[in-house]
């Protein structure tokens, strides 16, 4: 019984995202890639880092799938080895985001009052800010350590996260079953826990959805300036950079790559517009 | 009215101070000094280049001595380039990437906005469903991708338009400009779609519509002002987005404007140029944000009406 609020509302979502075959079919997209990712290093048919300059920028062939970079890379196997990173970080900085965001906003949305105000001022005023050019800013002075990474874009990405469940908070807030626990004398955690947080799950779970391919276009956009993820070390962002340093005679490194990234984020963004329409058709596109 | 602008530039002052020293103690915070470089310099040439630039004072000093400068609009001397300021790089990039990020917000404007209108107008036919496939992909494709593809195919396939360079060769703006604006007409496309369709719900427009006015005027009378309304709301954030696609689009056409200079800076460890651009990037923001909020204001009746 305890356990009911949770499965219940997750059933509902999963059988009403399920009705929508559109969103069904970007789900199964989206389950392929990942598995590709996890699966990388026994599927990949070649090394990701092993350069034979015999072989350098190969054509697409039957050995080597899509080509081979200018080193003698095969490029499939660094395309699955980059999905890794790349849903790595979608999936690592949204958590982040996560955390941060759905705890600033049921505080914010449940003490109310000047709590609230004082803590949602502060997210307008972060709204304001160039956070690209501070993790740029970042990256600089610290390194470009992977995990900084995360970490930075994360702490960027939570803002809109921040509001929408200080919103659905608010709406909460004033049902009779949080007023009648509140009247039993239940613990501020023990009600986060238990009543309200198992009723935000459906629109945090389509935000974070939506969220994950901004996470993703931001490490690919760092990683295209080569501020991101260093070498030997590859995100799909990385590859579609060495992908424009040789188009002009090599286009595969640059079209390949660029599809796969693309068809992701397609997949991704859909996939949570399904999600939001199955959901909640209350929550506005932005 | 008045009120509620000057309340919200009250804010905006302190917030670009507070910016600005953040960035300044983050820069400071930064391992190595700025000349570190390549080859060791004898001890006595060290010490002078720290007086020079003002690197041996007290922390606190050097702060308040740069805000002070800052606020005189005296960014320093680039640690880079000998000889050169901040504020002198900062002017030479800066109409560079005005111009094409004003070229890149009408060809959103004008595409994005049209497409969005003609979609809602004809809701769930075809010239609905194609623009906004089309807008779906736009937002997907990033620009570092869609640029590198657009010369591929029309610089280096077809030949027709330079692949690189601003200014110099005809024809030259035209990928840049594109490529930058794309994702931008993407997202106008779908707002004004989404504000067109709730203002067309709205029962001042059936009323216009009982009074026998013709379509084309409801719309262009009637719906646009309130449909538009999300457009303007989202181009003050937009401007932050420019900024940073610009980044993008001038690395890969190698245009002499800010956006590169700051990668540059950034690749190079130029402390005072990153820190120096770093805080004309946010106070543009923050005024391009301020501009947007004041104009949703305007065109709000009711909020104009309240004042």
């Amino acid at each position: 019984m305890k356990r009911e609020p949770t499965k219940l509302i997750m059933g509902r979502c999963l059988e009403k995202a399920a009705c929508k075959q559109s969103c069904c079919w970007r789900g199964v997209i989206l389950c392929i890639l990942i598995t590709l990712a996890i699966l990388a290093p026994w599927i990949a048919p070649h090394s990701y880092s092993y350069q034979n300059l015999d072989l350098g920028a190969q054509p697409p062939s039957s050995t080597f799938f899509l080509g081979t970079d200018t080193l003698g890379r095969d490029l499939f196997s660094r395309i699955l080895y980059g999905a890794r990173v790349s849903l790595m970080v979608g999936f690592v900085a949204t958590g982040v985001a996560l955390v941060i965001g759905v705890s600033w906003g049921i505080i914010a949305g449940y003490f109310g009052g000047r709590v609230d105000s004082i803590m949602m001022r502060i997210v307008d005023v972060l709204y304001g800010l160039p956070f690209i050019i501070f993790i740029i800013l970042l990256m600089v002075i610290f390194g470009r350590n992977i995990w900084l990474l995360f970490g930075a874009i994360g702490a960027v990405e939570w803002l809109t996260m921040a509001r929408i469940v200080r919103g659905q908070v608010l709406t909460i807030k004033n049902q009779e079953y949080v007023l009648a626990a509140q009247a039993m004398g239940v613990s501020n955690f023990q009600m986060f826990r238990k009543h309200i947080f198992p009723n935000i799950l459906g629109p945090i779970a389509v935000y974070a959805t939506l969220t994950i391919p901004q996470v993703m276009l931001l490490e690919a956009f760092l990683s295209f300036l080569g501020l991101g993820i260093q070498p030997p070390m590859s995100s799909w962002g990385t590859l579609i950079r060495y992908g424009v340093e040789s188009m002009e005679e090599y286009s595969w490194l640059l079209i390949y790559p660029g599809l796969t990234f693309t068809i992701t984020l397609f997949a991704l963004n859909f996939f949570g517009d399904g999600l939001r329409d199955a959901l909640d058709p209350k929550i506005s596109s932005d | 009215m008045l009120q509620v602008i000057l309340k919200r530039i009250a804010i905006a002052i302190p917030v670009i101070l507070v910016v600005a020293s953040i960035t300044f103690f983050l820069v400071r915070m930064a391992p190595g000094g700025p000349f570190d470089a390549e080859k060791v310099v004898p001890p006595q040439v060290m010490k002078n280049l720290n007086a020079v630039y003002n690197l041996d004072a007290p922390l606190l000093v050097q702060y308040k001595d740069y805000m002070f400068n800052l606020v005189q609009g005296d960014f320093g001397p680039s640690f880079r380039y000998p000889g050169r300021s901040v504020t002198e790089m900062i002017f030479t990039g800066l109409p560079v990437t005005l111009e094409l990020a004003l070229y890149a917000i009408l060809i959103a404007m004008v595409i994005g906005g049209v497409a969005g209108v003609l979609a809602a107008v004809k809701r769930n036919t075809a010239l609905d469903y194609i623009p906004m496939t089309i807008a779906m992909i736009g937002i997907c494709m990033p620009t570092f991708l869609l640029g590198p593809l657009l010369v591929l195919f029309f610089g280096i396939h077809l030949e027709l338009l330079p692949v690189s360079g601003w200014g110099s060769l005809s024809g030259d703006k035209i990928l840049p400009s594109i490529t930058l604006g794309a994702a931008y007409a993407a997202y106008i496309a779908r707002l004004s779609r989404g504000g067109m369709l709730e203002t067309l719900g709205q029962d001042y427009i059936r009323t216009a519509r009982a009074k026998g006015l013709p379509e084309y005027q409801v719309i262009l009378r009637h719906a646009l002002q309130g449909g538009l309304v999300p457009v303007v709301s989202f181009l003050g954030p937009a401007i932050a987005g420019l900024i940073g696609g610009s980044f993008v689009v001038e690395t890969i056409f190698q245009i002499p404007g800010l956006g590169r200079f700051y990668v540059e800076a950034a690749f190079n460890r130029d402390y005072t140029m990153i820190l120096g651009t770093t805080i004309f990037f946010s106070a543009l923001i923050i005024f391009f944000n301020l501009l947007s909020d004041i104009a949703v204001l305007l065109m709000n009746p009711r909020a104009r009406s309240e004042a």
